[in-house]
């Protein structure tokens, strides 16, 4: 090393690589209100579309008449199913395999449904319109209960597909029924079963809700009749793959479509599906020769595009007297609602639900799954989860408490002599996965010691005395979880979606000056992106992160990827990113050693730079490198520095944490005091963590809203009840505590730098938690199970119930 | 419908536009004035994401007549700084990590922006009351929490610095 060269550690500081909480480069734009959203796009001349919506659940429309819409000065087109059919467009498919009307088809099988779009010079007009659109429509009986759905005289939802018995995920037994999925050993399980020493059995409900991010979903069609082009602008959390469907259903070549995502204002899988409001946009562009622009209010998003969970899981387990967990036994019944438009990978049609023997080394279970049809919005999200991953953890953290309560043992104690240990890991579970990796027991251990468990116990009997004593009317509950997620979907042998492969990409390109672009095929929605996999490339390839460049979303330009949801653009493309810069630094190498003269064995990488094997003095940097890939006639060697890889990964990865919240519950007002939140997270390598510790927050406030309040709710007609955020729960700065977050780290086998994705864990485990603290609460009182969300009304309901209002 | 014509003053600025009565002064500040920086979440007023300052008072701009801002002084997060100059808030929420998709964060800013002078050196809780009328998504609050606590601190630091 010569003088001039700063140490390793310094020059590997600069750099701002793995483990760095280096401050976000899109917040310059973002807190000077320069941000780029769907709905700041205005392309001249654009018009603006807007849903005549059904205010039945069920009903058969006898007539549409548009006359009076359309004399509306700046009204434009009002389109219906009619219009729609000639172009094959009235319908379109579902990522679940299933099919879905895009304009009401002869009847409405949800509240809200499209029937017609109105489409205007502005969104005043496009309103006045939607108004005076005059639809007939004749009500039919309703299906609200999904287990009434097989029942003598039940109404027939679907009758396009009334008798097609065979769907996209094998046999229907009943024109209501669209899947039964199994997992595991269903006679073997039933037989530990009934043979065990000790049984719980328990219905648990994970209510109907909704991501609701903060802006909605929306769409800006812009069809160039010259060039035969369509630009597709939208909030689209996988551009790539709503270019293909886009092509697909409308039959314009792929070449000519190019689908931009602008900045996108949270996801949470909301903006993961196909909806009509970007179909009808694209027609309307096309009718009209001019750009469309389509934007949900909320009231729409909330009662029409993608509802999350609606999940009734009836569970067994059994164990040992002991507590050593034997088998697990579930069945689900999955409300689908009126078309099945679920985001899951094609073979997972109830997603990664058999995720579901948790963290726990249980030798036999048995999944199953029945989706089922009813008069409610489709939908079947991943809000803020891997494919019903949020499902499963809830399952099992609830069945783990009620075991517990048959056993007489204390829940963290039990969940401790059933963790699966380290040396079993990779560990094949029972419902067919391969765990990568893990350290149950350090995490859970950790976590009991940070919030002193023992002594929370103790000031719990405390509490409890006082309250039987009457001086006190409030309980405490002490809420454990222990989760394990499935994430980063993954393998192209067993996850696609529409058949496309759930591989992921990186393309890089170094300019001459050394720094670069970078290009993936997933797209941020808050998740820093632009910050972290420029970190990534830093720590691969010796070129500052402030110097590289981070771009995603625009089809034309980014390399084919599946897009951000199920916490994979870590797993998957923050994989591609690592690959594609060893490709760049493997180049440089030969660079480097034609530069150095020796051969390319003989010289290292060190840091920001190659350097000759025993003589550090002489070195190129990354700099030099870059310019004189550029400026050399390199024999053997291609001019430039530029890389792209395709990554499909050989494995899920499998995040885990241990959470633990402690509340105050007030019997007589039924509301709920988070004292404490502690959150222990592992995430494998830690990339920014700045940017993890704010995930974490972020989605624990999301748990704490779906666990204590948040829910989409039907009446027994079939009408939304939560369909604005009047009554829509989202929690502000004052019902949200501070959380304590912690880690340990236990890398990804498999993963190039062996990160396994964050951004899901703490609303997979931060359900559980929450509602394990309620229960928890009542428990000495007798209470084993009561349905979420749990807010104020339904706990003083318990506290009735109970008896402790006498 | 037959336009009005509205005079405002606008970051600083004198503007004029023609807008229906019954627009709703968000659309005309983001389609008439192209002032893009404040969001439309809800519609109900319970977002915040359009909030701007409306003569020295946080105005949720979707639920207020642009015709009742004639001749108003408004300011929205586009006025509070520049790239040059940064106001705190701005500092600060990029500090302390207080955005993540960032459509909520000029709201929430412009609403911090009227709430420290208001009360320019709130405690934590008075932040979490004084801001509760703006809904984030994606952080929590916690680190928002902090960077309007910092830039009380600064701001405050400042003034002090000055005497």
């Amino acid at each position: 090393m010569n003088e001039m060269t700063p140490p390793k550690a310094e020059r590997a500081a600069a750099l701002k690589g793995l483990g760095t909480s280096r401050k976000r480069v899109e917040d310059a734009r973002f807190t000077q209100g320069k941000g780029n959203y769907i709905d700041d796009l205005k392309l001249p001349g654009m018009l603006f579309g807007d849903f005549v919506r059904s205010p039945y659940p069920h009903a058969r429309i006898s007539s549409i008449n548009t006359e009076a819409a359309m004399a509306v000065p700046g009204v434009v087109a009002v389109l219906t199913a009619a219009d729609l059919e000639p172009l094959g467009l009235h319908w379109m498919p579902t990522l679940a395999g299933d099919k879905q009307m895009v304009l009401a088809d002869g009847k409405v099988l949800f509240q809200g449904q499209e029937v017609a779009f109105v489409v205007a010079s502005d969104r005043y007009a496009a309103a006045d319109a939607v108004e005076l659109v005059e639809v007939d429509y004749e009500e039919l009986p309703v299906l609200v209960d999904p287990f009434k759905a097989e029942i003598d005289g039940a109404p027939v939802l679907r009758e396009d597909i009334a008798d097609t018995l065979e769907g996209a995920h094998g046999a229907r037994r009943h024109p209501n029924h669209i899947f039964t999925w199994e997992s595991g050993e269903k006679d073997q399980t039933e037989a530990v079963i009934g043979e065990a020493e000790v049984v719980a059995e328990e219905m648990v409900y994970y209510h109907r809700t909704h991501p609701c991010p903060l802006e909605t979903c929306g769409a800006v069609a812009s069809m160039d009749k010259v060039n035969g082009k369509l630009t597709l602008h939208g909030t689209f959390q996988a551009p790539h793959a709503v270019r293909t469907v886009a092509s697909l259903i409308s039959g314009i070549a792929e070449h000519n479509i190019r689908v931009i995502s602008p900045d996108i204002g949270g996801g949470f899988g909301n903006k993961v599906g196909v909806y009509p409001g970007y179909v009808c946009s694209i027609v309307a562009s096309i009718v009209t020769g001019k750009p469309v622009k389509w934007i949900e209010d909320r009231i729409e998003n909330l009662t029409a595009t993608a509802f999350a969970r609606d999940y009734w899981m009836q569970g067994k387990i059994a164990a040992t007297k002991e507590g050593k967990i034997t088998g697990l036994w579930c069945h689900t019944t999955a409300d689908h609602g009126a078309f099945d438009a679920c985001a899951d990978p094609t073979k997972f049609p109830a997603g990664f639900m058999n995720i579901c023997t948790g963290s726990y080394d249980i030798p036999t279970a048995y999944l199953c799954v029945d989706g089922i049809y009813t008069n409610k919005a489709p939908g079947g999200v991943a809000y803020r989860c891997s494919f019903r991953v949020t499902e499963a953890a809830y399952f099992i953290e609830r069945m783990i408490e009620v075991l517990a309560i048959k056993l007489g043992m204390d829940a963290a104690e039990l969940r401790r002599i059933n963790f699966i240990k380290k040396e079993q890991f990779p560990y094949q579970s029972a419902l067919g996965w391969e765990y990568d990796s893990g350290d149950y027991h350090t995490a859970w251990d950790k976590a009991l010691d940070a919030v002193d468990y023992k002594g929370l116990r103790t000031e719990q009997a405390q509490r409890l005395e006082e309250f039987k004593a009457g001086k006190s009317r409030t309980l405490m509950g002490i809420g454990l979880c222990h989760f394990t997620e499935i994430v980063g979907a993954g393998p192209v042998k067993n996850c696609d979606i529409l058949g496309l492969g759930m591989f992921d990409s990186c393309e890089i390109r170094i300019h001459p000056t050394g720094s670069a672009i970078a290009r993936l095929g997933t797209i941020s929605q808050g998740q820093g992106h632009a910050t972290t996999f420029a970190q990534i490339l830093a720590s691969e390839i010796g070129i500052p992160a402030d110097d590289i460049t981070l771009e995603e979303g625009d089809t034309d330009t980014a390399p084919y990827g599946l897009g951000t949801y199920g916490s994979r653009s870590t797993p998957v493309a923050g994989a591609a990113t690592a690959m594609a810069g060893r490709k760049i630094r493997a180049k440089a190498q030969m660079i480097a050693a034609y530069l150095l003269e020796v051969h390319d064995d003989d010289v290292e990488w060190d840091v920001d730079r190659f350097s000759v094997k025993g003589a550090p003095e002489r070195f190129k940097t990354m700099k030099e490198i870059a310019f004189a890939s550029y400026n050399q006639a390199i024999p053997g060697v291609e001019p430039g520095l530029e890389a792209v890889s395709y990554y499909d990964p050989p494995n899920m990865t499998y995040p885990f944490g241990a959470y633990v919240c402690v509340m105050d519950i007030n019997v007589d007002t039924g509301t709920t005091e988070i004292r404490k939140f502690y959150a222990l997270d592992d995430c494998g390598t830690r990339i920014n963590p700045m940017i993890i510790e704010g995930q974490v927050h972020g989605g624990l406030t999301e748990a704490l809203a779906i666990a204590l309040g948040q829910e989409i709710a039907y009446d027994d007609m079939g009408n939304v009840k939560t369909g604005s955020l009047m009554d829509f729960f989202i929690p502000t700065m004052w019902e949200t505590p501070n959380y304590e977050t912690d880690h340990t780290t236990t890398p990804s086998p498999h993963h190039p730098i062996g990160a396994k994705g964050v951004g899901e864990s703490p609303n997979v485990g931060g359900v559980p938690a929450f509602s394990n603290a309620v229960h928890d609460a009542f428990r000495t009182f007798g209470l084993t199970q009561s349905h979420m969300p749990h807010d104020h009304w339904r706990i003083w309901k318990i506290a009735n119930d109970l008896g402790l209002h006498e | 419908m037959e336009k009005m014509h509205l005079k405002m003053k606008v970051n600083g600025e004198d503007v004029e536009t023609l807008a229906e009565p019954r627009e709703l002064l968000i659309h005309v500040l983001r389609e008439r004035l192209n002032i893009t920086g404040p969001h439309i979440g809800c519609e109900t007023s319970h977002c915040g994401a359009c909030t701007i300052d409306m003569d020295g008072k946080s105005v949720k701009s979707c639920t207020v007549f642009a015709a009742q801002a004639s001749g108003a002084d408004i300011t929205t997060i586009e006025g509070l700084g520049n790239p040059d100059s940064l106001h705190v808030l701005q500092e600060m929420f990029k500090e302390h990590h207080g955005l993540q998709c960032g459509f909520c964060t000029p709201g929430m800013i412009t609403r911090a922006y009227r709430l420290l002078k208001e009360n320019p050196d709130p405690t934590e809780e008075e932040v979490r009351f004084g801001m509760a009328g703006n809904l984030c998504r994606c952080t929590g609050y916690q680190n928002i929490v902090k960077a309007i606590l910092a830039a009380a601190a600064e701001m405050n630091a400042a003034k002090e610095a000055a005497q």
